[in-house]
């Protein structure tokens, strides 16, 4: 199962979890809600290992994997620190880490395991993977973001991150494990550069701009329609005009390694977060399982 | 009080970590790191008593973010160097500095916010530059983020605002900007011996760049920006920054003696340190066609004038 899973740390503040320091009195039950339905139906199946591509984790010399066994610290959020002081205990599954680096390198990628037990996971991986898990009983790998968007284009961008996708993809079917790959971003994203003083006060909340949502919806139209083929090679044009999150290469590894489905996507929410774009979607392979969520 | 700020010296510094971590790993790291040592003894015998620093990887999206934690303590490790070793941190911030700017910031219409959380994730360059330069903590210092939407007249205002926070509590202030030349780095893991500078044509720009430091023209390399921006500039952001917000909180002139202390390549980026002291008389004869700006107005509302 592959699910595109946005992680704004407010979804995490809204839920006050132990972990997080700071209090909130609720908001972007849109997407809240919808990422309680998506974590329940991830306990009703069975698999080994979490594997999140996170644009929060930014490598400009190749792609890099977690290479250690447990991570314990406190997140603190770079960009929203009022909202997201996380303290975390994630397991790695590193013999996994391990086949995919591998299988990378031997794909020609430029790549690198992280094996600095000071390093701080990035709290993209902590906010995609606690509002899917908040258990967190399950393994995780993370792999960096390149920034080939940067470096060259959009469109080289979408040729690396596919053919890393590929390269996941053998090293899961070789390992025998089953997973769930996780595209940890958004869709538009254009940020407000204000904040309400209660940032949870819904009345302030809303997308940066229609031509932003436009675009939203127009993707989720094609996700709905079983078009990612079509969405993949769109997503140059939809990063181009909406500084859509995807440059990170999260949704293109994820469905380069999910063989482009051509099946509809489950749609677990929509809704905007200080003006970006977030949908929760989820692939799932299994016909008989596949529902129509919204 | 002076109605101008007390600004002893101007640093430009690379933000990469292999001066402090690995400068025994290539000779032009090692020379960096003499460069740093250098600058460290001439900001101990300034009697600077304030060390502000713009960081070009401390992006902020809500405004202008501005270190106010007394003593940030936490261990940083780089993204992409995690390899070179960790970098434990200890380091004594200015509050009341932090909480002046953050009040001059709104004043000429920033939004603006202090940040002052344990474990808040004080980024690479900003740690490279204080454990090289402040190592003892001997100067209070601060750091101001850059802002990814930021442009031209936000960066200017920003650095006014800066000004304005020095000037109200009579500070000595020693600047320090954190940023690349080129910041064009390989793409592949590289030996440390094979180090150099990614291009001939970033090579060609530094070089020129470098002989602007030199000259003390910082107003016109803030001048030169979207040409810098375009020609060896990465377009990780909208533009390049830092010469907008050095030269605006410098003064806004070319009235320094400069001296580029070292030049060399970090993992194909162009690192330089560099120092300016303020002089008396300049060099250059330019005038420019960009409006100076006191003020910032925010976005002038375009999408919601309607459709042609």
């Amino acid at each position: 199962m592959g699910c595109l899973a946005p992680h704004p740390p407010h979804v995490v503040y809204a839920e006050n979890p132990e972990q997080n320091e700071p209090f909130s009195e609720g908001g972007w039950e849109s997407l809240r809600w919808g990422y309680h339905r998506l974590a329940r139906k991830l306990r009703e199946i069975e698999y080994d290992c979490i594997v999140v591509l996170t644009p929060h984790w930014q490598t400009y010399v190749g792609t890099h994997f977690l290479g250690l066994e447990r991570f314990q610290n406190i997140s603190v959020d770079p960009i929203f620190p009022n909202l997201f002081r996380f303290h975390h205990d994630i397991t790695v599954d590193v013999e996994l880490a391990e086949a995919m680096h591998d299988a990378a390198a031997e794909a020609g990628i430029i790549t690198k395991m992280m094996r600095n037990q000071d390093f701080r996971v990035d709290y993209g991986t902590i906010v995609s993977c606690h509002m899917m898990n908040p258990d967190w009983d399950t393994p995780i790998v993370t792999i960096s973001s390149n920034r080939s968007t940067h470096y060259y284009s959009n469109e080289v961008m979408n040729e690396q991150a596919a053919a890393l996708g590929v390269a996941v993809r053998k090293a899961i079917e070789d390992s025998g494990k089953r997973v769930v790959l996780v595209a940890s971003h958004s869709l538009s994203h254009r940020h407000f550069v204000t904040e309400a003083p209660l940032p949870e006060d819904m009345s302030r909340e809303h997308i940066y701009n229609h031509s932003q949502y436009v675009w939203d919806m127009k993707v989720i139209e094609m996700m709905r329609g079983g078009k990612m083929k079509e969405v993949i090679d769109l997503l140059p044009e939809m990063i181009e005009q909406t500084m859509a999150e995807a440059e990170g290469g999260g949704l293109t590894w994820m469905m380069a390694a999910m063989s482009m489905p051509d099946y509809p996507a489950e749609i677990y929410g929509y809704q905007s977060v200080i003006g970006t774009g977030n949908v929760i979607a989820a692939w799932d392979p299994n016909s008989a399982t596949r529902e129509i969520v919204l | 009080m002076s109605e101008e700020p007390e600004i002893l010296l101007g640093f430009y510094v690379p933000p990469h970590p292999h001066p402090l971590l690995a400068p025994e790993q290539n000779e032009g790291w090692g020379r960096l790191r003499e460069a740093f040592d250098t600058s460290r003894q001439r900001i101990e015998e300034s009697k600077a008593d304030l060390m502000l620093i713009y960081s070009t990887t401390w992006p902020s999206i809500i405004g202008h973010q501005i270190q106010g934690h007394p003593s940030p303590v936490f261990t940083h490790v780089d993204d992409d160097f995690h390899f070179l070793g960790s970098m434990s941190y200890e380091f004594r911030m200015d509050a009341e500095y932090a909480e002046c700017f953050r009040d001059a910031c709104e004043a000429r219409g920033l939004h603006a916010r202090t940040v002052a959380y344990d474990g808040f994730p004080i980024d690479t360059g900003s740690v490279v530059a204080l454990k090289l330069l402040n190592p003892d903590n001997r100067i209070p210092a601060c750091i101001v983020s850059s802002n990814v939407y930021s442009n031209r007249a936000e960066q200017i205002v920003l650095g006014k605002a800066a000004r304005d926070a020095m000037t109200k509590l009579g500070k000595k202030v020693v600047v320090v900007v954190v940023a690349s030349l080129s910041n064009r780095m390989f793409t592949e893991h590289i030996e440390p011996s094979e180090d150099k500078i990614h291009s001939a044509k970033d090579e060609e720009w530094n070089r020129k760049i470098l002989e602007f430091f030199a000259d003390g023209r910082l107003e016109d390399i803030s001048q030169l920006s979207r040409d810098i921006q375009g020609q060896i500039r990465v377009s990780k952001v909208v533009a390049y920054k830092p010469a907008w917000w050095m030269a605006a909180t410098m003064g806004q002139h070319n009235n320094f003696d400069g001296e580029v202390l070292a030049y060399e390549a970090l993992h194909g980026a162009g690192g330089a340190v560099i120092q300016l002291t303020p002089a008396k008389g300049g060099i250059g004869d330019k005038e420019f066609d960009e409006d100076d700006v006191e003020y910032y107005h925010g976005d002038r509302s375009v999408l919601d004038k309607g459709m042609l």
